[in-house]
């Protein structure tokens, strides 16, 4: 909009120009200001009021932009709204055929239609949480070198490179654990496991290199750049005065850190920990394509599983009839739940610690 | 009277010594820990570059894929695929995901609605992108009866809604008041002030923040399974199923044909040089502080 200033004598005195004479003429702004209205009346003359009574005040678009505004942000209610009523209207037939007991039966035979989720519950559990083993104590120790040790030069490249290891996608780790990750686990770690841990149990049976262990550790690798990066944002919010403080009492680093940085931020990073297991949870392609897609539950860690996630990814496309594809909808809706209580809590306590500073991207 | 403490007592000297100790204990597991995060990604990415250098060709960007035993072919058509279904994630999430932003930094500073807003978007981003898939596929899918690469952009789109809100959101709160009340007091209405000075001072944040919510989005494949589903021929139409390249590095890289197997790599290759070239990009764009003149 651009308010085009014509010069013309009928036209009010601008305000530099009352500026510059208000001192020679003080009384010209009175008479100004007392005489504006009847300018403004009798002056369909000005081009100013005609320009502007063109022009609503704005009010009307003011509303409706912040309505739309508005409008979009609820949208994102509507989104998960949306999302569970579809998946609830959508696995009703299972639900109801099934009851609370999908989720305790082990029986997954599409032919006969009798369907039950223990196996998937399983294979997703036991990954996600072999996964985080595997990964929180890593991820603490990267966040912990960004974070308070690293020499000023590294901190960026490093950085870069953790979150460059979030940028990669799902499939591309898969492919990768197909063709490089299962030969190693098939020809080396896992005869190694299975000679020096193999009296614990959980190394038995025939290694296809396929299953719940390799699975864990892509995972592992996966949710590793998402935990660790999440932490050192975190502990970078602890305040430096409280490591000072623990530094000028004669701690040694290692103590400040455990006592003025790791003690503050613990509710942060058990947030981070959460975090990195609902992304272990939902996890789909990477699992699915080195876990073996078998529906047992083994104790052993070389058998061959299934998650939740990747039953989804295999069989939607190609579920036969009604109650099959409500069954498999029906463990979506699982999915669906148990994530949003896991990122609930995760994000909760995250932001109890960072004051609601806007998650990362990755 | 308490004889002076004699700190050069052994007990004293020895808790020293382990408390050194542990403090370079850590400091080397610490130090261990990076590198053994560091190794996976070079290995995984020296690799991929190894395979996918070594499959790739001119065919791979212009063939469609050949038929099984036959050697050749490329993925031109998943890659236009991709490019469409992300135009269309694109055009429908980063509108809705701006505007959601804006809400939330300009319109609910210190509501209830805005903070629920604000997790809400939190949690959403964390959902499974599998979900996202089957409520897509549910929603238009299952009422159109077929495949379509729509359906495969909505639900990239729902995807990618959350992570533009909140980058948004971050970036306009950078912008100074100052600004603001400077447009206002010149008698700009505040639609106008938002869109042509806050928007406009924080628009490389923002365009930063969309960048890196498509990069996310096109390595998805598990929402496109069963939307977008794939095609092995040339598609354009919204309505039809549509070829995309994750989803074919998935079908190739399970399927038991050497030669897709090499196909595969060089896909993967393509996708993480796209993606990587983005992030990259916007980093050095972020980076250079174009906020700076701002404040």
């Amino acid at each position: 909009m651009s308010l085009e200033r014509e010069p013309e004598p009928s036209t009010p005195p601008t305000a530099p120009m009352t500026q510059t004479e208000a001192p020679l003429h003080a009384p010209a702004i009175v008479n100004f200001v007392t005489s504006a209205e009847p300018v403004a009346a009798d002056g369909p003359s000005s081009p100013i009021r005609q320009y502007l009574n063109t022009c609503s005040n704005g009010g009307l678009a003011d509303k409706s932009f912040a309505a739309l505004m508005l409008v979009c942000a609820l949208s994102i209610f509507a989104i998960v709204l949306f999302i569970l009523t579809i998946l609830i209207v959508r696995s009703k037939l299972s639900l109801a055929q099934f009851g609370f007991g999908f989720f305790l039966r082990s029986a997954w035979d599409p032919v006969s239609g009798d369907f039950g989720a223990l196996p998937f519950i399983f294979g997703t559990l036991a990954t996600s949480f072999l996964a985080l083993a595997m990964a929180v104590p890593l991820a603490l120790g990267v966040a912990i070198f960004l974070s308070e040790l690293c020499p000023a030069r590294l901190r960026a490249p490093i950085s870069f490179l953790t979150e460059l290891l979030a940028a990669i996608p799902s499939v591309v780790y898969g492919l990768w654990a197909v063709f490089v990750l299962v030969p190693i686990m098939r020809d080396q770690l896992g005869p190694w496991l299975l000679k020096y841990l193999g009296w614990t149990g959980f190394f038995g049976g025939y290694n296809f290199g396929v299953g719940l262990l390799t699975a864990s550790i892509i995972l592992a690798i996966m949710i590793l750049p998402i935990i660790s990066s999440i932490t050192r944002d975190i502990m970078q919010a602890v305040p430096t005065s409280q490591r000072e403080a623990v530094l000028a009492l004669g701690a040694t680093r290692w103590e400040m850190i455990r006592t003025g940085v790791l003690r503050n931020a613990r509710i942060g990073i058990v947030g981070a920990v959460i975090l990195g297991l609902g992304r272990a949870l939902g996890e789909t392609m990477a699992v699915t394509m080195v876990i073996g897609n078998h529906p047992v539950i083994s104790k052993s860690l070389f058998a061959p599983g299934y998650t939740l996630a990747s039953v989804i990814a295999n069989e939607f496309t190609e579920a036969t009839g009604d109650l099959y594809l409500s069954s498999l909808i029906e463990i979506g809706l699982a999915l669906f739940l148990v994530t949003i209580v896991v990122n609930a809590i995760a994000r909760a306590l995250v932001w109890a610690v960072t004051r609601g500073a806007p998650a990362r991207v990755n | 009277m308490r004889p002076p403490t004699n700190y050069q007592s052994r007990s004293l000297r020895l808790n020293s010594a382990w408390r050194y100790a542990v403090n370079h204990l850590v400091t080397g597991l610490a130090i261990l820990s990076t590198v053994l995060v560091i190794v996976p990604l070079v290995a995984i990415l020296a690799y991929l570059i190894y395979k996918g250098a070594s499959s790739l060709n001119l065919d791979f960007f212009t063939h469609i894929p050949a038929p099984v035993g036959e050697t050749g072919g490329g993925m031109a058509n998943s890659m236009v695929g991709s490019a469409i279904v992300l135009a269309l994630a694109s055009s429908m999430g980063i509108p809705v995901g701006i505007a959601a932003g804006v809400y939330l930094a300009e319109y609910g500073q210190g509501k209830l609605l805005a903070m629920a807003v604000r997790f809400t978007a939190d949690v959403l981003n964390g959902i499974p992108s599998i979900v996202m898939g089957i409520a897509a596929y549910s929603l238009i899918v299952m009422q159109q009866m077929h495949f379509s690469a729509f359906s495969g952009g909505v639900a990239l789109a729902i995807m990618m809604v959350p992570t533009i809100t909140r980058t948004t959101e971050e970036m306009l709160m950078t912008v100074p008041h100052a600004i603001r009340e400077a447009a206002l007091g010149l008698g700009v209405p505040k639609w106008r002030t938002v869109l042509s000075v806050s928007l406009r001072t924080a628009s490389p944040g923002i365009i930063t923040g969309c960048m890196l919510a498509f990069a996310r989005v096109a390595g998805e494949t598990a929402p496109l399974l069963f939307t977008a589903f794939g095609n092995q021929f040339w598609s354009f139409k919204l309505n039809e199923p549509i070829a995309a390249l994750p989803l074919q590095i998935y079908v190739y890289a399970i399927s038991p044909y050497d030669e897709w197997h090499r196909l595969a790599w060089a896909g993967a290759l393509v996708l993480i040089l796209m993606i990587m070239v983005s992030v990259t990009l916007v980093r050095i764009y972020a980076g250079r502080g174009a906020l700076k003149g701002a404040s």
